[in-house]
């Protein structure tokens, strides 16, 4: 069974092994091809109309399933690989090891917020930016500029939420464990405030062009399951009927194959250590 | 994606608008707006956020205008360019906005989210996602 380890407890081997398999993704196309899904989603969820990827309910089953496919193109570079996930409670600091040269690479510099340590140093040669809003071709971060990363209580005060979401099912469901982990509502902003904090293109439609996004997203994929088990009588919702918004066995689109209901149960694809 | 086609559409719509867009609002005092430290306070939309634009900030010049119907009515009654590129904004539920370029932080209206993304593009410009 793969599982899905804290990056912060991975061997340097894994290390290598996963950023040689993101370089190869990147050299090939298809890490961009993920890139532009992502964008393609972000641009077009509203909160007044239809919406998939972000501000919905299936905000975490649109994940859960992109990430998997993105996993399963790693695992044809390398079928050791399993994604990390970065815990921002606790590894929280420029200085953490995540963001070392020998995985994610650390923060941009002052003058254009280029990254240039580490794998995805545009000086490799191997990290060019080709999906953008704008047009500088090297990944940026401006970690820390803004925003702040959630504590470990924001976190608890989400999980504790026991319903999964609530009409208007977008950006201002209230008392919905869904948009408080997403972040457009609450204190911690969850989600969402990681995205500023690392600035760059993470802060962006494009997030996706920095390689930590999928460890964020797997943090967030994890807090989703955390909270299934603290809450094993609390479903998905809505479950049925609700114009604009995917219910629990409508499918999502890009996949249309998928619904909410085959992502509730990760276990069949990896397990969390 | 039916948005996919639509959206390419409004982008050639908005560089032709951009092109040859009359001045709004404060535009006659764009000159002066050179840059950060200068007072905008005063040029805020009253209420509704939804107030013209037209200044240089930063050396770019930004502009924002209402429109009413098409793509940019959907997303949220408002279209933005810096240096006649669009900027791709979204309205939020509760009124507050966010942009492409800021995607996960919001802003109370238009003009804080221009200036912004101008803040983070440090220069560069704006470019049409590819499709």
């Amino acid at each position: 069974m793969a599982v899905r380890k804290n990056q912060a407890n991975l061997t340097a081997t894994e290390k290598r092994t996963f950023v040689n398999a993101l370089l190869e993704l990147k050299r090939t196309g298809v890490y961009d091809g993920f890139v532009r899904t992502h964008d393609q989603f972000i641009m077009s969820d509203r909160d007044d109309s239809d919406r998939v990827g972000h501000r919905s309910p299936s905000f975490l089953p649109w994940h859960r399933r992109f990430l998997i496919q993105f996993e399963q193109e790693l695992q044809k570079v390398d079928p050791s690989i399993t994604l990390p996930y970065w815990d921002w409670t606790v590894d929280r600091s420029v200085n953490s090891s995540i963001f070392g040269a020998d995985f994610m690479g650390g923060n941009g510099r002052s003058r254009d917020a280029q990254v240039t340590t580490g794998p995805f140093a545009y000086s490799t040669g191997k990290w060019n930016i080709n999906v953008q809003a704008e047009n500088s071709p090297f990944l940026q971060r401006e970690m820390g500029a803004a925003g702040t990363l959630p504590t470990r209580a924001q976190v608890d005060a989400v999980l504790a939420m026991p319903v999964y979401d609530t009409a208007p099912w977008n950006s201002a469901s209230e008392g919905s464990f869904r948009n408080y982990l997403e972040g457009w509502r609450g204190a911690g902003r969850v989600h969402n405030n990681v995205h500023v904090w690392m600035g760059g293109h993470m802060a962006t439609g494009v997030s996706p062009n920095d390689p930590v996004f999928w460890l964020h997203h797997a943090h967030i994929d994890k807090l989703w399951s955390d909270w299934q088990r603290m809450h094993p009588s609390s479903a998905y919702l809505p479950a049925a009927g609700t114009a604009n918004v995917v219910d629990l066995n409508d499918t999502m689109r890009p996949w249309n194959n998928v619904t909410p209901a085959q992502m509730l149960d990760h276990s069949a694809y990896y397990t969390y250590a | 994606m039916s948005s996919n086609v639509s959206r390419r559409i409004v982008l050639r719509g908005t560089a032709a608008a951009a092109a040859g867009v009359a001045l709004l609002a404060t535009g006659a005092r764009a000159a002066d707006h050179t840059g950060h430290t200068m007072d905008h306070t005063g040029h805020e939309g009253h209420g509704t956020g939804l107030a013209a634009f037209d200044e240089v900030y930063k050396g770019r010049r930004i502009v924002g205008k209402p429109v009413t119907s098409g793509e940019h009515a959907a997303h949220g009654g408002f279209a933005v360019t810096i240096d006649g590129k669009e900027l791709h904004v979204m309205r939020n539920a509760d009124g507050t906005w966010i942009s492409v370029i800021n995607h996960y932080q919001v802003f109370p209206e238009p003009l804080s989210l221009t200036r912004a993304a101008v803040d983070k593009l440090r220069g560069a410009s704006l470019v049409p996602i590819q499709m």
